[in-house]
């Protein structure tokens, strides 16, 4: 199949459209408006809704009806928005509707700035709204990931009746990149017959809603769900290693700053530092048994962390080594994007210390 | 024998846990009826909110769901342009509606969502016990402002039927109370029109029930529907505040 030239946005949007999506509702927020405006022209264009809502608070509630109805419902949004949509969230993981978020992230905290930022992280990987639940969490590194991923989530979303994010930056959403139109991999998902669909002759009503007043009840449904946040650990987990079989140097990135890390890599591996990438593609469920059977590992002398973020995925990296190998972290924030040169130096650093 | 009534089909057997007294019992049962009567019951998706009814999701006999606090507006937008053809509507009380969730009633007003919200306006928040509302009447005592709401703290109470009726997206905004048996007749008509409407897509239709409480307003069921007719009456008037047939009846 021949590559295309798509802008990031845009090409979330005919991504979504190509997975089957019945309804997309957002409000304008930078850098990702180019997605409603695609989707308003294109999504009426192919028999589908699209409506643009009053606030964030009012889309996720869109996606939390249109979900219920059975219907495959998405938005996108970037970092303030997706903190608006919280509440959403929560209310979707418990009563189990299935939906797609993009957050097109930026820096923060506030407002922040319009540039690409990844202080999100513990929001989408901790699921962010009030309670027991998690999201899955897709994080592209680049444009022909995020379509991919965006039409699987649609799959995953359903197969597991549970919100699903991809996380993307400012940079993946605003830049343009060839990309094909491949046929990505497809789950079976059985039918909807707990949608409010209106009964139409069946004998029982179909309820959507996260009331549980009962304790015993309450936590008899969290514990169900746990089950089920379990099943998408072991099953959900994605990562990337490269160059890791000799690496003395693990860099951990993922998103952008991965791409970033890729450029450093091959300057440095022509210069003959062993130096590897580890890139997360889902930051949730977490790539943890992975990451330390790495650590593990004798070549491994020391872990760089790399984030557009003050350091929230260090966490987990902590978690996953245990100690094993000493961790550092190299980040930048608010806007900023970590550069070839720093990575390279903060390496290089590295190898000296462990010599 | 004939019977000559029986319990609506529109509502399931599950016992209501409502106070003596409240008119969400009353106000359940007339919108159930309604769409029974007019086959449509089948079809039907409810919303309800959070606040006493959030229960009602065990009452109604057709898809329920139960929305976050004030957003009931915005799950049935979205189901209405996903399934156009489905009756839809949103039961919501006055804190639900009139406060946290005005921007989501307002929005999808102005839009013209086909869908027909029921709010239940009782002056009060009921479920967390009695706390002052948008809808509290000047005077008024609540657990937020034990001495009588006053203008200078809280400003004066909100006319919700009477603020949508202004969007032209809106086709019927009314209001009604259940104090007796021609008002009951009253509401229930209003009630049909309201679906009707919705169902001729006329756009968004709203039907406002003056309903009491008597638990928190401290007064028995009778003098509660007293208090309705003597306080509440003036300050939210009966009748059709917008119905585009009239409109249209009288342009002709």
């Amino acid at each position: 199949m021949a590559k295309e030239l798509w802008k990031g946005n845009e090409a979330i949007g005919e991504a979504a459209v190509r997975a089957g999506c019945d309804g997309y509702f957002g409000y304008p927020i930078t850098p990702q408006s180019e997605v409603p405006e695609y989707m308003s022209w294109r999504m009426p264009q192919v028999g589908r809704v699209f409506l643009q809502s009053e606030s964030e608070v009012a889309t996720i509630n869109m996606l939390y009806g249109g979900g219920a109805a059975g219907k495959r419902v998405m938005t996108s949004s970037s970092s303030p928005g997706i903190a608006l949509m919280q509440e959403g969230f929560s209310y979707m993981a418990i009563s189990e509707v299935p939906c797609v978020v993009v957050n097109c992230m930026r820096g923060g905290p506030g407002l922040g700035t319009i540039q690409p930022g990844q202080s999100d992280y513990m929001q989408a990987t901790r699921g962010g709204g009030n309670g027991d639940y998690y999201n899955v969490v897709l994080a592209p590194c680049n444009m022909q990931e995020t379509v991919d991923f965006v039409q699987e989530a649609f799959d995953i979303a359903d197969q597991y009746r549970n919100p699903v994010m991809v996380v993307v930056d400012g940079l993946i959403g605003q830049m343009m990149e060839p990309i094909e139109w491949h046929d990505v991999p497809k789950r079976d998902i059985p039918p909807k017959t707990w949608a409010t669909t209106g009964k139409h002759g069946r004998d029982h009503t179909n309820v959507i809603q996260s009331l549980e007043i009962d304790p015993e009840s309450c936590n008899a449904t969290n514990g169900r769900l746990h089950q089920k946040f379990m099943e998408m650990k072991k099953n959900e987990v994605r990562f990337d290693a490269e160059n890791c079989d000799d690496a003395e140097v693990v860099v951990v990135a993922y998103g952008t700053p991965a791409r970033i890390v890729m450029s450093a890599m091959k300057e440095l591996r022509e210069e003959g530092v062993k130096v590897g990438l580890f890139r997360p593609i889902t930051i949730w469920p977490y790539p943890t048994e992975q990451l330390r059977k790495l650590a593990g590992e004798d070549h491994v002398k020391n872990f760089l962390v790399v984030e557009m973020s003050e350091g929230q995925m260090v966490e987990d990296v902590d978690f996953a080594v245990q100690g094993q190998k000493p961790i550092t972290f190299y980040g930048v924030s608010g806007g900023a994007i970590p550069t070839i040169e720093a990575i390279k130096e903060h390496v290089m650093a590295l190898l000296k210390e462990a010599k | 024998m004939a019977i000559v009534y029986q319990k609506t089909k529109g509502l399931q057997d599950t016992e209501l846990h409502y106070c003596p007294g409240c008119h969400h019992g009353i106000a359940h049962k007339l919108i159930a009826e309604v769409m029974d009567e007019m086959g449509i019951l089948d079809d039907a998706i409810g919303i309800c909110p959070v606040g006493c009814s959030v229960f009602a999701y065990k009452y109604f006999n057709c898809d329920m769901q139960g929305a976050a606090h004030g957003r009931a507006p915005a799950n049935a937008s979205a189901i209405k342009r996903l399934l156009p053809d489905s009756p839809v509507f949103t039961y919501q009380g006055d804190g639900d509606l009139a406060s946290i969730g005005v921007a989501e009633i307002v929005h999808a007003a102005m839009r013209g969502e086909k869908f027909t919200t029921f709010f239940i306006n009782n002056g009060i928040y009921g479920m967390t016990g009695g706390q002052m509302a948008p809808t509290t009447l000047i005077g008024q005592k609540a657990t937020t402002c034990p001495s009588g709401r006053t203008v200078e703290q809280a400003g004066r109470p909100i006319h919700m039927a009477e603020m949508l009726s202004t969007l032209e997206g809106v086709a019927y905004s009314t209001r009604v109370c259940l104090t007796d048996i021609p008002n009951i007749m009253k509401a229930k008509k209003a009630i049909r029109k309201a679906f009707e409407m919705q169902m001729a897509k006329k756009g968004f239709t709203f039907v406002e029930i003056l309903s009491a409480c008597p638990t928190n307003w401290g007064l028995s069921p009778i003098k509660s529907l007293d208090w309705i007719k003597n306080d509440m009456i003036p300050v939210y008037p009966l009748g059709d505040i917008k119905d585009i047939d009239k409109e249209v009846a009288k342009d002709a």
